[in-house]
């Protein structure tokens, strides 16, 4: 428990200090949001209808671009060899990176993510409901895209490839989170795709950590 | 039988005796399959004579799905077993696969624009599907991805397993969703629903495309360990004035299947 808890304040530690991961992550969610109205015009009924998937897309695409900082930095100064031979598991480790990407990555992205549903014509009564299929559903891409940064530690492409293999994957929690969303405005309930979104989170807790170890491990035969 | 084919010499002696065969065999059931789809077999009462389309789109749908199952065993023997011809087989598979799924994704998108007005649409079992043309592409893009080849064959070994919970999500997806695409016909509990008349050219052409799959497999497992073979001779016959090799090169005899060649000769 020491070690799993050391591991993760080190980490939130390293990624609040460099900085870089949340202010990137959250500048490029921003951007990418504001850039929707551009390209399909500023009528309220279009953007209305699409603002889930618009704010559910531009989170997704924002989490994928800190992922490869995951592991690689600690892959590369030996840092990952130490954490593999210590006692705390290798899973319980990648699951307190994990975290604390999610908290440096994930986090900030649901707490934002209000100030923009004004940007695309989110109906008011939905913001509570996109807060929340984000707050449940980033801690699945932290883990899913956990994975795919293990896969391709040390790859020529690392970017490239970890966003050809992880979209796929994506693909699930953007349907039921967006959908949650979607539901919320127009009225219907978004219970169920907030209870499907958050089974995919329960069912990636315990498999993307044991995937992830078992990726590094060939990573560091 | 499978540690007897561990021996890469081995495998090329019996697959340079099987694959005339195979090559063969493909062709002439094919054939067989070809005529009785297009000219043996009945047009359908409401489709007419664009249901034939079903002859290539079924099986190359089949043998999708049935690729990526032979890659993920191959992944897992050779994650497990380190069974040396177990990554290079599942490498070679991959493309394969990839082809199968795009074929079957054109001719339904060809077969969808008659039958159902459109060229595409997002249903469970077309979007399932292009997932898995997805990971085959993001398979393939990993284990070419590093310098290192046995570091992108493990990583594509783990990346095989974990994709493979897109297989059972392919199969049901028209039974847990309110599809397009019809149900099916074929492997489900109880009968076939399908006709002899048809089912007997679908049948054939899944055989022929088997043999097809088996055919290239061993083409491309053969050409995979010469390509080896040739890295190993050439490293190992460099002269004391070359410039020293290139890091890919340099990696490539710790691999355990340049090993086992090397040993081979």
């Amino acid at each position: 428990m020491a070690g799993f808890l050391g591991l993760f304040r080190r980490d939130l530690r390293l990624a609040l200090r460099q900085g870089g991961d949340t202010g990137l992550v959250l500048a490029f969610f921003v951007l990418a949001v504001v850039l929707f109205p551009f390209g399909v015009g500023p009528e309220a009924e279009v953007l209305a209808r699409v603002a889930a998937g618009i704010l559910w897309v531009a989170a997704l695409l924002a989490a994928l671009l800190s992922l490869d900082r995951l592991f690689q930095p600690d892959y590369e100064d030996g840092g990952l060899d130490l954490i593999a031979l210590s006692p705390l598991p290798l899973e319980l480790a990648v699951l307190a990176k994990c975290a604390a990407h999610w908290v440096a990555t994930g986090l900030p992205l649901a707490l934002v993510s209000p100030a923009l549903a004004f940007v695309v014509d989110l109906d008011p009564r939905a913001i509570a409901t996109l807060v929340a299929s984000l707050l449940i559903g980033t801690p699945a891409l932290s883990l899913v895209g956990g994975v795919a940064a293990a896969l391709t530690l040390g790859a020529r492409r690392q970017g490239a490839l970890l966003s050809l293999l992880v979209l796929p994957l994506y693909v699930p929690p953007l349907i039921f989170g967006a959908g949650a969303v979607e539901a919320s405005a127009l009225g219907t309930g978004a219970r169920v795709d907030l209870l499907l979104l958050a089974a995919l989170t329960m069912a990636a807790l315990p498999l993307c950590p044991w995937a992830s170890a078992a990726a590094l491990r060939q990573a560091l035969e | 039988m499978i540690s007897r084919l561990a021996n890469p010499a081995r495998f090329m002696r019996l697959s340079a005796a099987l694959l005339p065969w195979c090559a063969w065999a493909t062709l002439a059931v094919t054939a067989l399959g070809l005529y009785l789809a297009l000219f043996a077999a009945p047009a359908d009462y409401q489709q007419g004579e664009a249901v034939r389309i079903m002859y290539v789109h079924v099986p190359a749908a089949w043998m999708a799905l049935n690729v990526y199952l032979f890659v993920a065993v191959a992944s897992a023997v050779a994650l497990v077993w380190r069974h040396p011809l177990a990554e290079i087989a599942a490498r070679s598979a991959a493309s394969i696969g990839a082809a199968f799924t795009f074929v079957c994704l054109t001719t339904g998108s060809l077969w969808g624009r008659p039958m159902w007005g459109a060229w595409w649409v997002w249903d469970a079992r077309l979007t399932s599907v292009l997932v898995l043309f997805f990971l085959y592409l993001g398979y393939i893009g990993l284990v070419n991805g590093f310098d290192d080849p046995a570091r992108g064959g493990r990583a594509g070994s783990v990346l095989a397993l974990v994709g493979v919970v897109n297989l059972p999500i392919i199969k049901f997806s028209v039974d847990w969703w309110n599809t397009l695409h019809q149900p099916a016909s074929v492997l489900r509990l109880g009968k076939p629903t399908i006709a002899l008349s048809m089912l007997t050219p679908l049948l054939v052409m899944a055989l022929g495309f088997t043999l097809l799959f088996a055919t290239l497999l061993l083409l491309r497992m053969r050409a995979e360990l010469n390509e080896r073979k040739a890295l190993a001779l050439r490293l190992n016959t460099r002269p004391a004035t070359a410039p020293p090799p290139t890091r890919a090169e340099a990696a490539a005899p710790a691999h355990p299947g340049g090993a086992a060649i090397r040993q081979a000769r």
